[in-house]
């Protein structure tokens, strides 16, 4: 190995001794083993450079313990429709564990993902349907190991088992591509890919068995000494990027989360932090600096008569219209200047007559139920473009709460829950800029973004603590985040959470997420109310009373309470049902309870993220 | 080692498991994978719509449950009033129509979980019942429908309702839950009986039906207890009684296989409900508990053997069965059109395609029969193939109600092709769980085609029985039709041919796992021969056999247990 090193990399200075170290410390390691003691080198290596002064040695002996390597344990995956992989896998992990080794046994649709690019003993029993299709409960698993954000698998060692019908064309499909991409995907068999037909009981046994023999001779390999260091341990940089220098952030997933029957539309979004630089935490919002909808500026040129080619300079910027009012100026939005401008210049006594202090209300009522379009369309006015890109307000970054943990799924992602604003009024279509924009991502688009804090919403630093989160319609997303970081953190406190939409079957967002926490006790209770879903409408803040006293009771306990969601009906609500709750189950007068719900504000025991 | 399921009867505290709790969860539609396995005793089926089970988890939505809910109707027999509250109970609550199963009774479709109790209130208000529709007990039993001597049926029908009575399950859990029923506690709960099928119930299902020669329209031979009335002289003396009869096979599992009931006596009718308890005992006893795929009487009569298991049967009767009697089979198929009973009263058989009643532009079944329900005074029956009959019409309402089957399209018997006439499909996708490609769906279209190359050789009109199933499981009977199309994949069936035209003979594979293009293909060419070759009045299946594209059926050899 010392013979081969030389050659290729120009020697640094590292002395005889030090060399000759090396060479002994490689000598007859794996590719896997050496590719960790690489990782292990440039994590020194990258800490050592950030904090100049400190020997690499000594940040990794100040650091914190790094966590524990996983267990060395032989990890039984099944994908079963039937049960046949299934009980070929438990029969697998059963003996395994007969014979002294530690295994976990999951099926693939509740393997957690994120754990792969650790894996290090992984037997997959997985059965081929129809024309070669995964089972249902392996479609996720399949997609994310054949997709591109799939691990490098260097440290995985694994084996394949596959159940098919040979009656079928593509025979054994799904067990043959997951061994050949996981191959591809650097990972090494330690047992040969195994295929059985419909009587499958002696093939599969015969290849447990060689599975069996692999591993168990795999792991009675005393480990390698060393411990593993975390090369990605917190160093803090100036940010590369903020709200004035967003990050274009990469669309992984752009996904509709409400069913094919909801009139409404809303979207989880997976987006790219890589290489950013960015970080947040659970409780943040993400910034988005939108562009507005194609069809809208077209809507807009025509409506103004005005060319979009035509260069217009403001402000030492000379752009084309057409990309003012698509990037640069916020459009959707109808404001008291854009007003005041339309109304001067369209000369309409209507319109100007409205801008006086005795019709404010029409006035509100006019700004809450249009957009400046309909305006431009019913009272037309000669604007000029240099007019129109002055009086337009500048464009605005739009701020999601953020749904996911970095805890959970790594500084390097992050989700978003996203109502699409989209409806029909005064005859012709509306959009939201930013909600249209993110909604019509594909594959490869990137959206610029910056992270903006909340730190007046955050999880108790004391993960003892209960929390209630109420956060009805896209208002679930800081919640998602809360409780992903509660999962990850293992905080002990016991987490509520309140939600609501319109119908079950179709707007019970991240349902399944939700049922799954509920299992693995991530989240403790969940109150819905759907308020369509019966002649009755049915709202949070209904729940909220009837779960009176738990709820006073937790709050006495010392709970934090988060409410999340729209400010103008659904926030104020909630509000008063808190102060029923503690009159009718505290015992409180009307001003008591207002003392007592201005206590938690000031505690920070009671956080709000409305909008 | 007693199966999974076995445990779950077990230790279901006589079909209560969790279902209350269920229920009550309002964070899923579903309720528990083993409590679906108790609620199908209570006569409903957890399934969700497959074709949006994909989409709907990408969506991070669960899968879009409901409930298929089944009644117990024996002999398939309803009054007008029963209609009417079937019929509103599809409309309040169930998502695709009425729909006439092939064992003669109403199915639901698309129930949520949150209407489920009202649904099932809904039918026992109207003085019928799910219980037992579904599960390893005694199913609804059937009975012909469409009789050549009216008084005869009336006495047959009467056995197979006192035979669904009595064989029902005991259990007030379905009383508790669905019916508001008190709850049992303390020692009444724990001293409560199953006096029959005991705390485990059967092994499988179980299946009883009654045919009335010359007539088969219920393939008595498919049934676990098959009873064929003897009639004479215009009286019910008794019946033949077969066991052994069940349709389910596993593809690619020789383990597995459609099998004929074996005649092993006659019994006379004050026997009838000892006879059948002493099977079901047996069965209850000797019945496969540890592999359910071979848990079937069927199963038990092979591996014990039919002579064993006949002098076990005469053992706990304490009699010997007499011989059978000879009785003869016309055919299987429903007869269509007008048909004449006693006193005068006339009985209408109208054919329903794959016993889908919607209201379509094509027709309009929900709204035509429910304006019959409102003026209609006799009875109404479903039949084992899909129909249903207006029974008991005199005949001066005749024209009345010719003129309301027009209007309503319903008139189907008087255009339809020899082959559609003579056609059951499944349900399959996107409800059932087990179906492996369409059904009833894909049927209509099917047929479309298959009459193009008929009309060409000139058989547009010839009775040609084809049952297509989305899985080997068999619930259309696949086994006893001349044509049948078993579902193995999406797009892709078994093709099955042979079998006889009274239900008498098992078909045969013919080629596996092909499509529709070779489907057409293999057909064409068979229909051609037989346009040909067909000596007068030979049916389809038989032709197939006597010119040896077919060779003799093999018999399936018994194994005998030393």
């Amino acid at each position: 190995m010392n013979v081969a090193l030389k050659p290729i990399l120009p020697t640094p200075a590292l002395g005889e001794e030090r060399l000759a170290l090396l060479a002994r410390l490689t000598d007859g390691l794996s590719p896997a083993d050496l590719y960790w003691v690489s990782a292990y080198a440039a994590a020194l290596a990258s800490l050592a450079t950030r904090i100049p002064g400190h020997a690499g040695l000594a940040v990794v002996a100040d650091a914190p313990a790094p966590a524990e390597r996983p267990a060395e344990r032989l990890t039984v995956v099944y994908g079963s429709q039937t049960g046949n992989s299934k009980r070929v896998a438990e029969k697998l992990a059963g003996k395994a564990e007969a014979a002294g080794l530690t295994v976990r046994l999951l099926r693939a649709g509740a393997y957690p993902l994120r754990e792969l690019a650790q894996e290090r003993y992984l037997a997959v029993v997985i059965s081929s349907q129809g024309e070669g299709d995964p089972p249902d409960d392996a479609i996720g698993f399949m997609e994310f190991i054949a997709g591109k954000r799939a691990p490098k698998l260097p440290q995985l060692k694994f084996a394949v088992m596959g159940l098919g019908d040979s009656s079928y064309a593509k025979y054994c499909a799904v067990s043959r591509d997951l061994d050949a991409r996981l191959a591809e995907l650097g990972a090494t068999r330690f047992a040969a890919l195994g295929e059985a037909d419909v009587d499958f009981e002696a093939p599969a046994a015969t290849w447990s068995q060689g599975a069996l023999e692999a591993v168990k001779q795999a792991l009675s390999v005393p480990a390698t000494s060393a411990r593993p260091v975390s090369p990605l341990h917190a160093v803090s940089a100036p940010p590369l990027h903020s709200r004035e220098k967003p990050f274009a952030a990469e669309v992984l997933e752009n996904q509709r989360i409400v069913s094919r029957d909801s009139d409404r539309d809303v979207r989880h979004l997976e987006l790219s932090l890589e290489g950013s630089g960015l970080r947040y935490a659970a409780g943040d919002a993400i910034g988005v600096w939108p562009t507005n909808p194609p069809v809208l500026v077209d809507q807009w040129l025509s409506a103004l008569k005005l060319d979009g080619s035509r260069e217009v300079t403001h402000e030492g910027k000379r752009l084309p219209l057409s990309r003012w009012l698509g990037q640069e100026r916020d459009i959707t939005r109808l404001t008291r200047p854009l007003l005041a401008a339309h109304a001067a210049l369209s000369g309409n006594h209507d319109l100007q007559r409205l801008l006086e202090p005795d019709h404010k209300a029409d006035f509100a009522a006019l700004l809450e139920s249009h957009q400046p379009i309909d305006l431009l369309r019913d009272v037309p006015a000669a604007w000029d473009a240099e007019q129109l890109v002055a009086a337009l307000r500048p464009m605005t970054p739009r701020l999601y709460s953020i749904a996911s943990s970095p805890k959970l799924v790594g500084q390097d992602e992050v989700h978003l829950t996203v109502a699409v604003v989209e409806y029909e009024r005064h005859g012709s279509k509306h959009f939201g800029a930013a909600s249209t924009f993110l909604a019509a991502t594909g594959d490869e688009a990137r959206v610029p973004v910056f992270i903006e804090e909340n730190d007046r919403f955050r999880l108790p630093a004391d993960g003892s603590r209960d929390v209630i989160m109420i956060g009805p319609g896209t208002g679930i997303a800081p919640f998602r985040a809360f409780v992903q970081e509660r999962q990850a953190t293992g905080a002990s406190g016991r987490n509520w959470l309140f939600f609501g939409n319109r119908h079950f079957s179709q707007d019970f967002l991240y349902q399944v997420e939700w049922q799954e926490a509920l299992r693995n006790g991530s989240l403790h209770r969940l109150d819905l109310a759907f308020s369509r879903d019966q002649a009755e409408k049915l709202y949070v803040q209904q729940r909220l009373r009837e779960k009176g006293r738990e709820l006073y009771a937790w709050l006495s306990e010392g709970a934090h309470l988060y409410v999340c969601g729209d400010s103008a009906h659904m926030a104020k609500d909630v509000h008063e049902a808190l102060l029923d709750v503690a009159s009718v189950h505290g015992g409180l007068s009307a001003d008591d309870a207002k003392a007592w719900l201005a206590d938690l504000l000031q505690q920070g025991r009671y956080a709000r993220d409305v909008y | 080692m007693p199966s999974h399921l076995e445990h779950i009867k077990s230790e279901s505290r006589l079909l209560r498991g969790t279902i209350a709790e269920g229920l009550a969860d309002p964070v899923t539609g579903a309720i528990a994978e083993s409590d679906t396995k108790l609620l199908k005793f209570h006569g409903s089926y957890m399934q969700d719509d497959r074709d949006i089970r994909d989409e709907r988890r990408r969506q991070k939505l669960e899968p879009a449950y409901a409930f298929m809910l089944r009644a117990r109707l024996p002999g398939g027999v309803m009054t007008p009033a029963q209609w009417l509250a079937f019929d509103a109970l599809a409309s309040n609550y169930a998502s695709s129509g009425l729909r006439i199963t092939t064992r003669q009774t109403f199915q639901w479709h698309g129930i949520l979980k949150k209407n489920l109790k009202a649904s099932i209130a809904a039918i026992n208000a109207a003085a019928a019942s799910t219980i037992a529709a579904c599960g390893d007990v005694n199913r609804n039993v059937i009975c012909n429908t469409n009789p050549i001597e009216s008084e005869a049926h009336e006495a047959a029908y009467a056995w197979a309702a006192r035979l669904s009575e009595h064989l029902k399950p005991k259990t007030r859990a379905y009383h508790e839950f669905w019916l508001d029923g008190e709850k049992l506690v303390g020692e009444e709960a724990a001293n409560e009986q199953e006096p029959l099928y005991g705390p485990t119930y059967l092994p499988r299902k179980f299946k009883i039906g009654i045919a009335i020669p010359p007539l088969n329209d219920i393939d008595v031979y498919a049934q676990d207890l098959a009873l064929i009335a003897i009639i004479e002289n215009g009286e019910l003396v008794g019946f033949n009684a077969g066991i052994g009869g069940g349709m389910g096979a596993t593809h690619g599992d020789p383990a597995t296989y459609p099998r004929l009931a074996d005649i092993i006596g006659f019994v006379r009718p004050e026997n009838l409900i000892a006879l059948a308890e002493t099977v079901i005992g047996v069965q209850r006893d000797w019945g496969d508990r540890d592999e359910r795929k071979h848990a079937r009487l069927k199963y038990t009569v092979d591996t014990y053997g039919l002579d064993v298991m006949k002098a076990e049967i005469e053992k706990r009767l304490g009699f010997a069965l007499e011989p059978a009697r000879a009785f003869h089979f016309d055919h299987n198929g429903d007869r269509y059109g007008w048909v004449q009973g006693h006193a005068g009263r006339w009985h209408l058989t109208l054919q329903v395609e794959s016993g889908r009643l919607l209201d379509t532009e094509a027709h309009t079944w929900l709204s035509g029969m429910r304006e019959l329900a409102h003026i209609h005074t006799g009875d109404i029956r479903l039949t084992c193939n899909q129909n249903l009959i207006i029974a008991n019409v005199a005949a001066e309402d005749r024209d009345a109600i010719d003129a309301l089957v027009a209007r309503h399209g319903m008139d189907g018997y008087r255009k339809n092709s020899g082959i559609r006439q003579h056609s059951i499909a499944c349900v399959a996708l996107p409800t059932c769980g087990l179906a492996m490609a369409e059904s009833e769906r894909y049927l209509p279209q099917l047929l479309s085609r298959l009459e193009v190359s008929l009309d060409r050789h000139g058989l547009l009109d010839a009775p040609i029985l084809l049952r297509m199933s989305g899985c080997p499981n068999g619930c259309s009977r696949p086994y006893l039709a001349e044509i049948a199309l078993v579902g193995r994949a999406p797009g892709r069936y078994d093709l099955r041919l042979g079998a006889d035209f009274q239900g008498q003979r098992l078909n045969q594979a013919y080629r596996e796992n092909v499509d529709e293009a070779v489907i057409l293909e293999v057909l064409d060419g068979l229909f051609g021969r037989y346009a040909s070759e067909r000596t007068a009045g030979e049916y389809f299946g038989d032709f197939l056999l006597r010119v040896g594209v077919l060779s003799e059926p093999r018999k399936i050899p018994l194994k005998v247990n030393a």
